[in-house]
């Protein structure tokens, strides 16, 4: 790249050509004013306040948008600067209420410390000053129009990374205005209150409502964590004063979500101040719960879980892990179940992360989303499978609309028209449960239309053959014939993804909680190896992990059948599975189970089932921070320390292992679930002597290898490090398969279409399938305690699509009866063409109203995933509305 | 007139189908699609817009941009009548504002509003080059010039 040469305020310095005059300042640090300049939006040259003066230059430049020529003398703050600014803050003054002394944007606002860099303070004449309304109707954003500036920052922020294009520019000339379409407060319109706008704005018209009157900057201290929330794994800065949170913001420099936050990162955290945090151990006496000291409620544990061990031998315990908890603790919840004398260990991520290692395991050697997030980008192609991105992974979305953005095509396949859908190219709405067909039929096309990548599977593959003729039958005609994809979308779509020369597939629960799951999981990896989209760059079968530490949990071994490591355990010893420790103790033969941070009285499927089990315990020990369904059936319950109260690492969806330091003080009684473990294995005379997470995570090392290379110190040098990282000197490994598969050979598994577990009948004609919310996570257990993310969206519906809506005469807002062969339950249906005629959708985040009594628990033969996503309903209006 | 002072008029839908359809998959339509609608329904009504907005995939801010910086969009419903007072220079001494606030007496809408029977709809404009015959005014593009205010009634009776 040619460069040239720039003199700025008298320093001379060299920058690429085409650079701006604002970035050449940046390189010798003179620092220029800018309102509606921001590096990763597009430039405006709107605010004018970061004018400069270019000799020979008749006019003052915008520096953030002029590009510099060779030679170029630059004066940044020369007199006639200085007067074109003050010029344009007293304009703004004109009309800007002066409320500094209130607004929570002093002392980090733009506009209050230019004017008192240059010294104005007051507009010098009478301005006509706005009276907007103040939008404040919404639990996150206080919108205050009257102090906007109308830099637009905000409006490119939610169209450019978020893709919401929830805002824009309104009327013209004084009253022209920022905000949603027809003016509507912004919970009425598309926000998804992201905070991206008020993260960006230069004042106080945009503010995070829970904080304000909090705290200034000047009294707040940054400290950093990982999200606790999904499995992106997101770095955020919790603001803190007088040891409490009053506020976040993103990590800029965090290589994951580079200064962006999704709504339950950014304004998610507040449930750590929850009253209803569990502050002291609780053990149940005649029926009710009497808090106890520790030492009482260990003792307690420990006694019980012997008596039962003693009683009916070590398999009649069970424990479930968690994924929501650091690495740390997961190798040590799975070490104490096993020191135990049982594989009975499990966690919730076998609702959705177990196919994706069965499968990856049997095609690639080696199960891990393949690429780096921040890759995607780069894609030519991306095709998004199962997933409600936007929802679940809100900050992998951005970088799918960056690369759409960047000229990226992108083929979205789902049965509801989600948000992604809707920017696609191209839109495949398939039944539910119909993927595999959807997924050989995009195979079959593309080795018809010769657009595999031959030299890939020549060299790097096997099983093609075989393939081949599993793959002749899916003809488009006949693909359409089950998935209801029309067959020249289909060839559209392949043409599409075939072409492309980097294609990254992006996929989350919608492919893997399935009867299917497996088989789900080896045809999308089919694909990938097909067009030679494995091992490179911005290609790759990417899973994403819906907890924040599902892959953590996994890699710790807490699974059956699997320790920490690669090292599998031999069939005949393996454990029971999450679903099977339910009907193990719904049976009776599991007695005593000991839970940590997870809430299956509402996650598992067929949830009728599950509370029975549960009572049917001999003994339950509970470890959580809040008295969650599961835990009010328990015997003992241990208040647990939560995520930004405590030292352990996550490892991200990506495989990036990050630490996460303590941030604040656990209130009460409550303890970091390490502590807890460490606390009861040596009440059961295990001997641990662990006196910190960083001594945990020495013995992980040394036991998987994946891990060898890993310490604090390091992680604390580097942003993360993704493994495989097999020792000190190890950089970590953002793309797998760069070197070729594991196994040797990526391995072509031919599977065959199978219709769902369940068929629609005349009784129960339409396909109900599941997901998530994106104001929600999981079971809520989180945010459900949190102010904003619980209060927006209160109420679960059922969405029907109008045409089933019509034929069986429901109306919008009217209470309909949602009946499965298990069981039923009463929601408002919420008319919409998302879901397509025959299909209803609902969410599974809410106590009150629990889809999983619906949902059915046959499982995946190989992976043991229930069948979360798919089942056989009736919808009828229900007799009486309540 | 009273029992015609009706809510707003029903608002077919099925029309912006046949508004948008053509334009579907096009880029750069934004602005036609939005004459083309007001052609239609007079104005923009809110349905009419989400729904196109939905139709072509347009975010429905933007649309909604688009259609508020422009003067010639107008998103409420509008009279049939369409006045308008001339503001330019010459108008203005000769009393433009008398004629105004003569009209608003007896419709009793100011700039920019209409009747609740739309019958008629008050506008401003700058000098539309007939300054002889100062101070003028257009109803339904039909010039009235040498204004008085006492010859406002009768004019306004003329249009139904
Ligand atoms: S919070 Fe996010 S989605 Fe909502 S307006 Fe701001 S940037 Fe857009
Ligand atoms: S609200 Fe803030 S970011 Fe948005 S235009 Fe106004 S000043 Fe700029
Ligand atoms: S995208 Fe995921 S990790 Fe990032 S802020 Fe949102 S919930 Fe947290
Ligand atoms: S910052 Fe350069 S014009 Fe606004
Ligand atoms: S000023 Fe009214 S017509 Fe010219």
């Amino acid at each position: 790249m040619s460069k040239v040469k720039v003199t700025i305020d008298g320093r001379e310095v060299e920058v690429p050509a085409g650079s701006t005059i604002y970035e050449a300042a940046q390189q010798v640090g003179v620092e220029i004013p800018t309102f509606c300049y921001d590096p990763e939006l597009t430039r405006v040259g709107a605010c004018r306040i970061c004018v400069v003066e270019v000799e020979k230059a008749r006019a003052l430049v915008a520096s953030c948008a002029a590009p510099v020529g060779d030679g170029m003398v630059v004066h940044t703050e020369s007199e006639r600067v200085v007067k074109a600014r003050k010029n344009i803050l007293r304009l703004i003054l004109g009309n800007h209420p002066l409320e500094c002394m209130t607004c929570q944007k002093t002392g980090d606002c733009k506009l209050q410390d230019y004017c008192y860099y240059y010294g104005v303070n007051e507009a010098g004449f009478e301005g006509e000053v706005k009276e907007l309304e103040l939008d404040d109707t919404n639990p996150f954003i206080r919108r205050d129009m009257n102090k906007c500036l109308l830099c637009g920052k905000c409006v490119r922020k939610c169209e450019e990374i978020n893709g919401a294009t929830a805002i824009d520019f309104m009327n013209r000339g004084f009253i022209s205005n920022v905000g949603p379409a027809f003016d509507d407060p912004l919970e009425e319109s598309p926000c998804v209150f992201c905070g991206l706008c008020v993260d960006v704005c230069p004042v106080g018209a945009l503010l995070p409502r829970e904080s304000i009157g909090k705290g200034r900057p000047w009294q707040v201290e940054k400290k950093e964590v990982v999200c606790p929330y999904c499995g992106v794994g997101c770095s955020i800065n919790l603001h803190i004063k007088d040891g409490e949170v009053i506020d976040a913001s993103a990590v800029e420099d965090s290589p994951v979500n580079r200064g962006h936050l999704c709504t339950k990162g950014r304004f998610g955290w507040d449930f750590l101040q929850s009253e209803e945090r569990l502050t002291s151990p609780l053990v149940k006496q005649n029926g009710v719960f009497v808090e106890t000291g520790w030492e009482e409620a260990l003792q307690e544990v420990a006694k019980r879980l012997t008596e039962v061990r003693q009683k009916y031998g070590n398999d009649a315990l069970a424990g479930l892990s968690s994924a929501k908890v650091t690495n740390e603790e997961n190798y040590l919840f799975q070490k104490f179940i096993r020191e135990l004398g049982t594989n009975n260990v499990d966690h919730c991520a076998r609702l959705c992360h177990s196919p994706t290692l069965a499968g990856m395991e049997k095609a690639f050697g080696i199960a891990g989303m393949t690429n780096t997030i921040e890759e995607i980008t780069g894609a030519g192609v991306i095709l998004v499978i199962g997933s409600n991105t936007t929802e679940t992974h809100p900050v992998v979305s951005y970088r799918v609309k960056e690369a759409v953005n960047n000229g990226a095509g992108l083929i979205v396949v789902d049965p509801r028209e989600t948000r992604l859908a809707v920017e696609a190219d191209s839109f495949l709405q398939v039944r539910p449960g119909t993927d595999v067909a959807l997924l050989n039929g995009l195979a079959h096309l593309i080795i018809k239309e010769d657009l595999v990548d031959q030299k890939f599977i020549e060299e790097k593959t096997e099983g093609f053959e075989e393939l081949k003729k599993t793959l002749d039958g899916y003809t488009p005609e006949y693909v359409e014939k089950i998935t209801g994809v029309p067959a020249g979308e289909l060839r559209e779509a392949a043409r599409l993804f075939g072409a492309a020369e980097k294609g990254s597939i992006l996929y989350t629960m919608g492919i893997t909680s399935h009867t299917s799951g497996t088989n789900n999981v080896l045809s999308v990896c089919n694909l990938a190896m097909l067009t030679g989209n494995i091992g490179e760059e911005s290609t790759g079968v990417n899973s994403l992990c819906g907890q924040n530490n599902v892959q953590g949990a996994c890699d710790m071994g807490a699974l059956p059948d699997k320790l920490a490591g690669e090292h599998s355990i031999e069939e005949k010893d393996t454990g029971l599975t999450a679903v099977e420790m339910m009907k193990a103790a719904a049976e009776g033969e599991v007695k005593a189970m000991y839970i940590m941070g997870e809430n299956p009285l509402l996650s598992e499927p067929h949830l009728e089932h599950v509370q029975e089990a549960m009572e049917k315990l001999d003994f339950l020990v509970v470890q959580d921070i809040f008295l969650s369904e599961t835990a009010q059936k328990a015997d003992v319950v241990l208040p647990a320390a939560a995520f930004a109260e405590k030292d352990g690492t996550y490892t991200n969806t990506e495989r990036r292992v990050q630490l996460s330091r303590a941030a604040v003080a656990a209130p009460g009684e409550a303890r970091a679930d390490w502590e807890i473990l460490c606390g009861l294995a040596n009440k059961l005379g295990m001997n641990w002597d662990f006196s910190s997470p960083e001594e945990i995570m020495k013995e992980i090392a040394s036991r998987n290898p994946n891990y060898a290379g890993i310490n604090y110190q390091r992680l604390e040098e580097s942003k993360g490090l993704q493994w495989p990282c097999p020792d000190l000197g190890h950089a970590g490994t953002p793309v797998l398969h760069r070197e070729g598969f594991a196994r040797g050979r990526g391995k072509f598994h031919p599977v065959e279409y199978a219709p769902p577990s369940e068929e629609t009948d005349s009784y129960y004609p339409l396909w109900l399938t599941t997901g998530r919310h994106i104001f929600h996570y999981h079971t809520s257990t989180m945010t459900g305690r949190s102010r904003g993310l619980g209060s927006h969206v209160p109420e679960e519906m059922v969405q029907v699509n109008p045409e089933d809506a019509s034929r069986l005469d429901i109306s919008g807002g009217d209470t309909v009866e949602v009946a499965s062969r298990r069981g039923k339950l009463n929601a408002r249906a919420d008319l919409t063409d998302m879901v397509p005629p025959g299909t209803v959708f609902m969410t599974f985040h809410s106590s009150e109203l629990a889809v999983n009594f619906l949902t059915s628990d046959e499982m995946d033969a190989e992976a043991k995933v229930p069948e979360l996503k798919v089942c056989a309903v009736n919808v009828r209006k229900a007799e009486q509305s309540h | 007139m009273g029992e015609e002072a009706t809510a707003l008029p029903e608002i077919d839908l099925d029309k912006v189908d046949e508004v948008v359809d053509p334009f579907l998959g096009k880029k750069g339509i934004m602005i036609p699609v939005l004459q083309n609608l007001q052609e239609e329904y007079g104005y923009l009504p809110r349905p009419a817009m989400e729904k196109a907005a939905r139709k072509l995939k347009i975010p429905v801010s933007k649309m909604y941009g688009v259609a508020t910086f422009y003067a010639q969009f107008h998103l409420a419903p509008r009279g049939r009548n369409i006045i308008r007072v001339c503001k330019g220079t010459a108008c203005h001494i000769q009393g433009a504002s008398k004629i105004s606030d003569r009209i608003t007496e007896i419709l009793g809408i100011t700039t920019g509003e209409t009747t609740e029977d739309y019958r008629f709809t008050l506008e401003e404009v700058a000098c539309i080059g007939a300054c002889a015959l100062a101070p003028v005014m257009t109803i339904n593009d039909n010039p009235h010039g040498r204004l008085t205010p006492d010859r406002i009634q009768e004019i306004l009776d003329s249009y139904e």
